[in-house]
């Protein structure tokens, strides 16, 4: 399907290599997972099944666990504690510490100096690593893409398999091509990349797919914005998404926590060289972008796909000749409690959100830094900046973001998911309007009745600053 | 998992694109730690008014004529959104037992099979008659036979829907993956003795 004359895409090799039975006809592909990332969430019925069954944890050794998702990100008290609000959120970590410990899991409990995002802390430490196949609870294990790893988000009964056996039954998923050629624009970052292909293929248009980010601007990007762009494969249905390893890759890694040292890191560079597509490898789809032509982007509805150039008008249903497609866009605005041809350049907000597992890495705080610095946050308008790890919050630290933003006025928090999902405190009340740099703005997904425009970190300072929806290019060039 | 052969039930339709599963369940719900209760949450940002407990009158699920529907009808894409399993475990606990679109977002349809609740796809027509049907006659009832993978309308129009051969045998004798895999112990210790490069987190 996608070889010729034996040339195979990254997806395959690493497919290939990890399929401890192939697909037949009475059965999915048997594939090894070579790293498995737990979390408290989506984690807790799926050791119920172990203990039930009387089974253990197959790999101990290939799994690690991070409280993120249901952790507050408040300040610590005078103890040093972040305490924890919530009793059914106190409850779901202690049951997930039990688990850990019970069944030999290491695991960075809330505060601790590893805690954070379980997709930040997999490549800060060194775990992510080209050619693995990486699982974890989440839809958003995308990321881990970014370093040519075939990393995809499972469900419970999923986890439940790999903790017992350290494989998965999979269906071989098509491939997808997704090209950005030529250069970003000043202003311009690896969001607006994302968003862009998302609002092109739409929420459901890599069903089924992997999808390869390619072209000379994905090769551009640093790690931090490759992580950014396969972070959100999801958003446009594609379960995985990858870059081929280069030498920024080996840049990034060399010398973490986990990497290999001395001669192992030369054989296994060696190894990551061969994993690149084949010159003439075939691809189920392609498509082309141009990031000469991209700007600053936004959504304006109530899914990812619903996208634009921060500087087009929010659509007009009645111009929308699918009907389906119609409904679905006017009960977007309506919820959004937008007009048909409004701008939204100038649209004011309630809160900015600057974290989550898109964009709360140490490039993005400091993009945004940059930006917000000898700046003040506009009136009665609330800035979160919530570092995706302990480790990138120290760092911040270290070089005085953290001063920069509380002076402009925005909140430092402590390291999570916060008000990307809004499951712990940190959320939108009824109504308001924020730009988030997160991942998804579905309806009542940063607080019930709030309303969320996704965009870039850059996007996200310019707005905090102006108290509305701004397109950071302007107040970039009065700068100079 | 039940053993899951026949359907006959009643239908209700939500005849929205893309319905995510933050609608199906918003992730507030999501710190328990069992599966048990989340049916009430089941679309619960739509069901309910904004006290969270009064029952929203312009919601289909929340019409009586509808209560008892046993299979949900939706708008393309469904399921989009997260890995949470809770959204099946959600589906399940109010009363579905399949749910009909032309397309399901990868995992979604995953969770749903591992659980026994049935996704089914079908073509844009069918979809929009079966919308139809369920606004028209609230008492509209289909069946559906998972071994012959065939959705029979009121009118005894039978029609085949895909299912791979794995979740059905799953489905049929209600039997979960997990047996399989156990079961292959051995190849996997092979593999792991061929393929020796591991990055060990305990390190």
């Amino acid at each position: 399907m996608t070889e010729n004359g034996g040339a195979r895409t990254l997806f395959e090799k690493v497919w290939n290599a990890h399929t401890v039975r192939d697909q037949s006809d009475d059965a999915p592909a048997v594939l090894y997972v070579d790293l498995h990332l737990v979390h408290e969430v989506t984690s807790p019925q799926a050791f119920t099944m172990l203990r039930e069954r009387g089974l253990k944890v197959r790999r101990p050794d290939l799994t690690i666990g991070t409280m993120d998702h249901s952790t507050p990100t408040t300040p610590r008290n005078d103890l040093g504690i972040i305490p924890i609000a919530d009793a059914m959120a106190a409850k779901q970590l202690e049951v997930f510490t039990r688990n850990c410990d019970d069944f030999g899991i290491p695991m960075h409990a809330l505060g601790d100096e590893h805690q954070g995002i379980v997709h930040v802390i997999g490549p800060e430490k060194g775990l992510t690593q080209p050619g693995m196949t990486i699982v974890c609870g989440d839809s958003h294990t995308s990321t881990h893409g970014a370093f040519g790893a075939l990393a995809f988000g499972i469900g419970t009964s999923e986890l439940g398999h790999v903790l017992a056996t350290q494989t998965l039954l999979q269906n071989k998923p098509r491939t997808m091509a997704v090209n950005v050629e030529g250069k970003l624009g000043v202003g311009v970052t690896a969001k607006d990349i994302i968003l862009a292909i998302i609002a092109r293929i739409g929420i459901g248009g890599g069903t089924g797919h992997v999808i390869e980010y390619r072209g000379d601007a994905i090769r551009g990007l640093s790690m931090e914005g490759r992580m950014t762009v396969c972070n959100m494969s999801i958003e446009g249905g594609a379960r995985a998404g990858m870059v081929a390893p280069d030498e920024t890759t080996f840049e990034y890694i060399a010398g973490r926590e986990h990497a290999p040292s001395g001669a192992d890191w030369e054989a296994a560079v060696n190894r990551w060289r061969e994993l690149p597509s084949d010159e003439g490898a075939v691809f189920d789809q392609e498509i082309t972008l141009r990031a000469d032509e991209l700007g600053p982007m936004i959504t304006f509805g109530t899914n990812p796909g619903m996208g634009m150039p921060i500087t087009a008008p929010v659509p007009t249903p009645a111009d929308e000749a699918d009907a389906s497609r119609r409904i679905a866009l006017d009960k977007a605005l309506t919820y959004m409690d937008l007009a048909p041809g409004q701008p939204l350049l100038g649209k004011a907000i309630d809160v900015v959100f600057l974290g989550s597992c898109t964009n709360s890495r140490i490039s993005d705080l400091r993009l945004a830094a940059d930006f917000v610095k000898g700046r003040k946050v506009a009136e009665g308008l609330r800035m979160m900046v919530v570092p995706g790890s302990q480790q990138v919050k120290r760092q911040a630290e270290s070089e005085g973001l953290d001063e920069i933003f509380r002076q402009a006025g925005a909140e430092w928090r402590e390291a999570g998911c916060s008000m990307c999902i809004a499951m712990n405190g940190d959320q939108l009340a009824p109504g308001q309007y924020a730009v988030s740099t997160s991942n998804r703005n579905f309806e009542g997904r940063q607080g019930k009745g709030g309303r969320t425009f996704l965009a870039s970190p850059l996007t996200a300072a310019a707005s905090a600053i102006a108290g509305a929806v701004a397109d950071p290019r302007a107040l970039m060039s009065s700068a100079l | 998992m039940d053993k899951l052969s026949h359907i006959e039930g009643s239908i209700v339709a939500i005849p929205v694109n893309d319905i995510d599963t933050d609608q199906i369940i918003p992730a507030r719900f999501l710190k328990v730690t069992d599966k048990a209760g989340l049916g009430k949450a089941a679309f619960c940002d739509w069901r309910y008014l904004d006290d969270g407990e009064t029952p929203n009158p312009d919601f289909i699920l929340n019409d009586p004529a509808y209560a008892g529907a046993s299979v949900l009808i939706a708008g393309d894409n469904f399921g989009c959104g997260s890995s949470r399993e809770h959204a099946p475990w959600a589906l399940l606990g109010a009363g579905f037992q399949a749910v009909v679109s032309t397309d399901f977002a990868d995992i979604f349809r995953n969770n749903a099979l591992k659980n026994g609740l049935l996704p089914i796809i079908v073509d844009a027509e069918t979809q929009r008659q079966l919308f139809s049907l369920a606004e028209e006659d609230p008492s509209t009832t289909i069946r559906v036979d998972v071994e012959s993978q065939t959705l029979t309308l009121p009118d005894g129009r039978g029609l085949h829907f895909p299912l791979d051969g794995f979740s059905k045998y799953c489905l049929l004798n209600g039997v979960d993956q997990l047996g399989y895999l156990l079961a292959l112990d051995d190849e996997v210790r092979a593999y792991e003795a061929s393929h020796p490069q591991r990055v060990a987190t305990t390190a």
